[in-house]
């Protein structure tokens, strides 16, 4: 490992003019575009690309729980499952869940089950499903982003989107949005998925140290940012059923 | 028009859709005082209530609402109907209408059979009873099965069923619309095929204007080219 450690310190994440190796100032997002009602089959289904990322999330459900012995009597479950392809990195990933996505599996789960009605449809389940199709750092983000999407795609009732949005710490300065060179070789990665129209945090997760000083800065760049996110989130829905609604309202008249 | 197009906006769950003391109806939420949208649809403001007509959602199935269901399991003196909800439906034998003896179900309706059926209640952990006590509620023999979304469900019966008699109307087909979306039609096999293909038409446009004109137009064109 000592002989490695020299390595991330030769690369320089952040020029002379606060630019990074992408071009982007420290505040700044990758281009991100988020595509509803991709898919077919599923009840509800959306598409992101967030920089290098490329990710598919699909919704189905309410239905009924199985294993039966999960069903709770009182509420639905939010059941989620984060899958990377295995041609989703540059190295091939051995398919199938590992420590990694076991948990991403269950903290994005935590995350949904806090907006999501569940108290509407007891003894049911809400399966999330979460593919990555290419990776290139947060996309457990890119994921929460997409799935949210899919969910208000597949009419399930919930209080309000959650957007991510991840910042950390390269180079000795706070950062948004750590793109792959930046989460390997840089200070910390913070990511954070927040409830947008509360503010409360249902995702925080932290790799790396940040002094409680840095941690406010991070705080405050993914919070703006996400808002960002949770309009782009918004846009997505409403062209999807734009037409729709407009349709329906001359319709209503004639049909 | 303009009216009309303006209380019917599209809105995302989260959305502030009353600060102005309307009640929370079906598909929002309140909080401190202000209605919030929990569902994806169109806001629907009637009786001081405020609404989201969904636009897409699974079928949850409510007391009276009349149904398709398909028997996937039997027991001694009960049936169990798959319809097309995330709960499934049992049917008692003495809800049925016949008189059905202990363990002699399956003389009646066998798995894969479907029924027109009530349902009779919902409870809070959403446990459904549903009946068949009613002369319209019957087996289905023969006919086919059509599903659309159930959120598409008042579009195929259109206003006052109006779009639904205008497709029996040309294609002389018997039929019955489930609100669960599943919708049974029988007849002549052309005029089936006819009616369903009308029956797919409206889901897919379920939103256009004019829709009742292009289906009207839909099933001259199929009856003008076939006589």
């Amino acid at each position: 490992m000592d002989d490695i450690e020299h390595i991330p310190k030769q690369i320089k994440l952040v020029d002379d003019n606060g630019r990074r190796l992408d071009g982007r100032r420290l505040d700044e997002l990758r281009p991100i575009r988020i595509e509803a009602g991709v898919l077919k089959r599923p009840d509800g289904s959306a598409y992101i690309e967030w920089g290098g990322n490329r990710v598919l999330a699909a919704v189905y459900g309410p239905r009924e729980a199985h294993p039966r012995h999960l069903q709770d009597p009182a509420r639905a479950l939010v059941q989620c499952r984060y899958n990377m392809a295995p041609f989703s990195v540059s190295d091939r990933k051995r398919p199938g869940p590992d420590r990694r996505s076991v948990e991403i599996s269950k903290v994005v789960s935590e995350a949904f089950s806090a907006v999501v009605f569940t108290e509407q449809f007891p003894r049911t389940s809400v399966d999330v499903y979460i593919e990555v199709l290419q990776a290139e750092a947060g996309t457990r983000c890119a994921g929460i982003t997409a799935a949210s999407v899919a969910l208000a795609d597949a009419g399930i009732p919930m209080r309000d989107l959650i957007a991510s949005c991840a910042s950390g710490k390269i180079a000795g300065q706070v950062a948004l949005d750590l793109n792959k060179e930046e989460d390997n070789f840089g200070d910390a990665d913070c990511p954070t998925a927040i409830v947008a129209r509360t503010g409360e945090i249902v995702l925080l997760q932290m790799d790396g140290h940040l002094t409680e000083d840095e941690f406010d800065r991070a705080m405050k760049l993914s919070m703006d940012a996400i808002r960002r996110i949770n309009e782009m989130q918004r846009d997505a829905l409403r062209r999807r059923y734009a037409v729709t609604a407009m349709d329906e309202a001359l319709g209503g008249d004639a049909a | 028009m303009s009216d009309f197009a303006a209380t019917r906006e599209v809105v995302i769950p989260g959305e502030l859709i009353d600060s102005n003391g309307l009640k929370p109806g079906e598909g929002t939420y309140a909080d401190s005082g202000r209605v919030y949208a929990a569902q994806l649809g169109i806001v629907a403001r009637r009786d001081g209530l405020v609404s989201v007509i969904p636009l897409g959602g699974r079928y949850i199935p409510r007391a009276d609402d009349e149904v398709i269901g398909h028997v996937v399991d039997l027991g001694p003196s009960h049936w169990l109907l798959d319809i097309n909800s995330p709960y499934p439906a049992p049917l008692h034998a003495t809800e049925s209408p016949w008189r059905v003896d202990f363990g002699d179900t399956a003389r009646f309706m066998d798995i894969g059979d479907s029924a027109i059926c009530r349902v009779l209640q919902v409870d809070e952990t959403k446990r459904v009873q549903v009946t068949m006590q009613d002369p319209e509620l019957h087996k289905i023999d023969g006919g086919q099965i059509v599903e659309v979304s159930p959120s598409k469900v008042p579009r195929v019966l259109g206003r006052g069923g109006s779009m639904i008699q205008l497709i029996k109307s040309y294609t002389k087909v018997q039929g019955f619309v489930g609100q669960n979306g599943r919708i049974w039609i029988d007849g002549n096999p052309e005029d089936v095929m006819i009616a369903t293909r009308a029956i797919h038409l409206v889901e897919e446009h379920a939103q256009a204007s004019g829709l009742t004109e292009a289906v009207n137009a839909f099933l001259k064109d199929a009856y003008g080219q076939g006589a």
